[in-house]
C-alpha cells in the first residue's frame, strides 16, 4: 500500500504541463532517434544530456525528458527493422528477421501496429515491475557496506563483459580503461594530484559528459564518414504500409506470446549488464524454441516473431532501470548514461535515493507510465510520420548530429579544452569500435571509477588496513561469486550465443542500447 | 595481427598508467591504502587483459582503405579547428563551416552543402538560442 502511496504521489509531480510537455517532447525525440539507422537511445540521449543542463532543468524534469528519450528509442528502433530490414537501433535487430517478411507479404502496417502494442505491454509491465522489485532491492542494499558495495562494482564490471562482447578480454580491457580514466585528477581523499601530467584542465578530473558524448556520438559521425554512407536509406516509393490495424485473431495469438517475453525481457534487463538486445534475443529465441521448434513460419513472417523480441526489448528497458535506480549500478549502455545524468546533477542513485529524493523517483516512474500511453498513441495511429524521417539522409543528419554535440558541450563548460578532449574520445570510440571493444565498460568505469576507488579505501581503512575485510561478510563472498560466475559462464558458453547475437548486427546499427 | 599490435600498444599502456601511479606523491596525511593502491591494481587488469589480447587474437577487423583513413583524420582536423576557432569567429561562422565541411564529406554537391551548411547553423542557432536561450559562442560580430 506504501508503494501505491507514493505512486499517487509521484503522478501529483509528473503531472504539471512542464513536465508533461518534457515528456512529450521526450517520446518524440526518441521515436525519432529510435527509427534513424545510426542514432540509438544511448547516443541519443548523451546528445541531450548537456541540452538538458543549460536549460536548468532540475533532476525531476531531466530525468522525465531524457527517459522519455529512452523509451521511446526502444519503441522507434522497429520501424525502421520492420521496412528496410536494417535496425534502427541495437534491440531492434531480431525484429527484422520476422518483421521484414511481414511487410514483403504486404503486411506492413499490421506489423508496425502489431508490434507497437507488444512495444507497449512489455514497457507496461516492466514499469509495473520496476515499481515492486526496486524498494525489495532497496531493503537488500540498505544492508550494503563499503566492501559489499566494493564488490558489486566488481560484479557490474565482470558481468557486463559477458554480454557487452564476444571477447571477455576486450571487455575487462575497456573497463580497465575507464577505470583508469576515471583516476586522472586530484585523489579526493588526499589531494594529491594524480596522471594530470601538470595540466591545470585535467586537475578536475575528466568530465564524464565529454567522454560519453564523444565516444557514442562522435564516433557514429566517424563511421559514417569512413563508410561514405550519405544516401537515405528509404526513398518514398519503397515504404508501403497498407492497414494499421492488426486482425483481433492476430492479437489473440501473440498475447501468450506477449506475456512470456514480457517477463523474460524484464528479468534480461535487471541483470546486471545485460541490456535490452539480450532481452529481444532471448525473448525471440525462446518463443521459437517453444512455438515452432522446427522452424517453419518463423523468419518468414510470423507475428509471434514480431511480438516477441518487441515485447522483449522494452521490457528489459524497464527492467534495466532497477539497478540503475535501486543500487546506483547500471544494467546496460543507456542506463549509464542516465546514470551520468543523476550524478551530474549532485544525486546520488542507490538506497538512499528512494528516501532522500522520493520525487524523483516516484516523478519518473509515474512519468514513465504518462509516456507509455503517449508512445502508444505515436507508434500506432501516427507511426506515418515517423517512417517519413527515414527519408533523412545521413549526409544532412551527421553533420547535425555532430554540431549539436559541440554546442551542448560548450554550453557546460564554456571551454575549447573539453571540445578537444571530446574529438579525441571520438577518434578513440572509432578506433576501440574498429577493434570489436565494448564501449559501455569504459563509460561505466568513468562514472563508477571514483565511486568505486572510495568503497575499496574506506573499507580497508575502517578495518585497519586488513584487505581481507573485503570477503569477510556473508553478503560480500556471495557478491564475489555471482561476479566469478558472471565472468566465468561467458567464457564457457557464451562465445557461441554471442556470436549469434553479433551475427546480425548491422554495421549502422547503434552501438549498444 | 591488429589485435597483436593493439595487445602490445595496451600492454605498453598498462605499463606507462603504472610508472605514472608510481611517481604520485604520497600526501604525509594519508589513508591506509593510499591513492596508488587501486591504479596499480587497474595497471594490473589492463596489462593482463593485453597480454591475452596479444596472445589470443581475434579475426582482424576490416580496415578501411588510405583515402578513409585519411578522410577521417581530416574531418578530426575540421573539428580541432572547429573547437579553436570557435571563441574567435563565433558560432555562426564557425559552425557553417564545419557543418558544410561535414555534409560535403558525406556525399552532398556543392550547393547542397552550402545550404545545409547555412540550415544546420541558423537552425541551431535559432532552436538552441533564441528560443532556448543557450549561450552560444559569440564572435566579433555579435553572433
Amino acid at each position: 500500500m506504501d508503494t501505491l502511496t507514493s505512486l499517487v504521489d509521484g503522478f501529483a509531480i509528473a503531472l504539471t504541463w512542464q513536465n508533461i510537455l518534457l515528456a512529450l517532447l521526450g517520446c518524440f525525440l526518441g521515436t525519432i532517434m529510435g527509427a534513424l539507422p545510426g542514432l540509438g537511445p544511448s547516443n541519443g540521449v548523451a546528445i541531450l544530456i548537456p541540452l538538458a543542463f543549460t536549460l536548468g532543468l532540475g533532476p525531476t524534469a531531466s530525468l522525465i525528458l531524457l527517459t522519455s528519450v529512452y523509451y521511446g528509442a526502444m519503441y522507434g528502433g522497429r520501424i525502421s527493422s520492420i521496412l528496410l530490414n536494417i535496425p534502427g537501433d541495437e534491440p531492434a535487430m531480431m525484429t527484422c528477421l520476422d518483421g521484414y517478411p511481414m511487410a514483403q507479404k504486404g503486411m506492413a502496417g499490421q506489423a508496425l501496429s502489431l508490434s507497437g502494442l507488444a512495444s507497449f505491454v512489455g514497457a507496461f509491465f516492466a514499469t509495473w515491475g520496476l515499481i515492486f522489485l526496486a524498494p525489495q532491492l532497496v531493503k537488500i542494499a540498505l544492508l550494503f557496506g563499503p566492501a559489499e558495495y566494493f564488490a558489486l562494482f566488481a560484479l557490474a564490471f565482470m558481468t557486463l563483459g559477458g554480454v557487452s562482447s564476444t571477447n571477455q578480454a576486450k571487455s575487462a580491457f575497456a573497463a580497465a580503461l575507464g577505470l583508469g580514466l576515471a583516476m586522472i585528477g586530484v585523489d579526493t581523499q588526499t589531494g594529491v594530484p594524480r596522471f594530470t601530467f601538470g595540466e591545470v584542465h585535467l586537475y578536475d578530473g575528466l568530465d564524464f559528459l565529454v567522454a560519453i558524448v564523444g565516444l557514442f556520438a562522435l564516433s557514429e559521425v566517424f563511421i559514417f564518414l569512413e563508410n561514405r554512407h550519405g544516401e537515405a536509406s528509404a526513398d518514398a516509393a519503397k515504404i508501403k504500409i497498407g492497414r494499421l490495424t492488426p486482425p483481433m485473431s492476430m492479437i489473440k495469438q501473440t498475447t501468450p506470446t506477449m506475456i512470456r517475453s514480457t517477463i523474460l525481457g524484464f528479468l534480461a534487463g535487471v541483470l546486471p549488464g545485460a541490456g535490452a538486445s539480450l532481452g529481444s534475443f532471448i525473448a525471440y529465441t525462446f518463443e521459437k524454441k517453444l512455438v515452432d521448434p522446427e522452424g517453419k513460419t518463423f523468419g518468414k513472417g510470423d507475428p509471434r516473431g514480431v511480438a516477441a523480441p518487441e515485447a522483449g526489448n522494452n521490457a528489459a528497458a524497464g527492467g534495466a532501470l532497477v539497478p540503475m535506480l535501486a543500487l546506483g549500478v547500471p544494467g546496460s549502455g543507456t542506463t549509464a548514461v542516465l546514470l551520468a545524468v543523476l550524478l551530474s546533477l549532485n544525486i546520488t542513485p542507490g538506497p538512499l535515493l528512494f528516501s532522500q529524493n522520493p520525487d524523483v523517483v516516484w516523478g519518473l516512474i509515474a512519468a514513465l507510465f504518462i509516456a507509455n500511453f503517449m508512445l502508444l498513441a505515436m507508434n500506432i495511429p501516427m507511426v506515418g510520420i515517423f517512417t517519413r524521417v527515414l527519408m533523412v539522409p545521413p549526409r544532412i543528419l551527421m553533420p547535425v548530429v555532430a554540431m549539436v554535440s559541440f554546442v551542448g558541450i560548450y554550453g557546460i563548460s564554456g571551454s575549447s579544452f573539453d571540445l578537444l578532449v571530446m574529438v579525441g574520445f571520438g577518434l578513440m570510440g572509432w578506433v576501440l569500435r574498429k577493434l570489436d571493444v565494448p564501449l559501455v565498460p569504459i563509460i561505466l568505469g568513468t562514472l563508477l571509477g571514483n565511486a568505486m576507488e572510495n568503497n575499496l579505501r574506506r573499507a580497508i581503512t575502517i578495518d585497519n588496513g586488513n584487505w581481507f575485510t573485503l570477503i569477510d561478510s556473508p553478503l560480500a563472498i556471495g557478491l564475489w561469486t555471482i561476479a566469478i560466475i558472471g565472468f566465468v559462464i561467458p567464457l564457457i558458453v557464451g562465445r557461441r550465443v554471442k556470436a549469434q547475437m553479433h551475427a546480425r548486427r548491422d554495421e549502422e546499427g547503434s552501438l549498444s542500447d | 595481427m591488429t589485435d597483436r599490435i593493439f595487445g602490445v600498444v595496451g600492454l605498453l599502456l598498462a605499463i606507462g598508467f603504472a610508472l605514472a601511479a608510481l611517481t604520485i606523491n604520497e600526501s604525509f596525511l594519508s589513508d591506509a591504502v593510499g591513492p596508488k593502491a587501486f591504479p596499480l591494481i587497474i595497471a594490473t587488469i589492463l596489462g593482463l587483459s593485453s597480454a591475452v589480447i596479444a596472445l589470443r587474437p581475434d579475426e582482424s577487423p576490416q580496415w578501411p582503405a588510405l583515402g578513409r583513413l585519411v578522410e577521417i583524420f581530416a574531418a578530426a582536423v575540421v573539428m580541432v579547428l572547429y573547437a579553436q576557432l570557435l571563441p574567435e569567429v563565433g558560432f555562426i561562422i564557425a559552425t557553417f563551416f564545419a557543418s558544410a565541411y561535414l555534409t560535403w564529406r558525406l556525399g552532398s554537391g556543392l550547393v547542397g552543402s552550402l545550404l545545409t551548411g547555412v540550415g544546420t547553423s541558423l537552425g541551431i542557432y535559432v532552436v538552441f538560442h533564441l528560443v532556448l536561450g543557450l549561450s552560444l559562442a559569440r564572435g566579433p560580430l555579435g553572433f
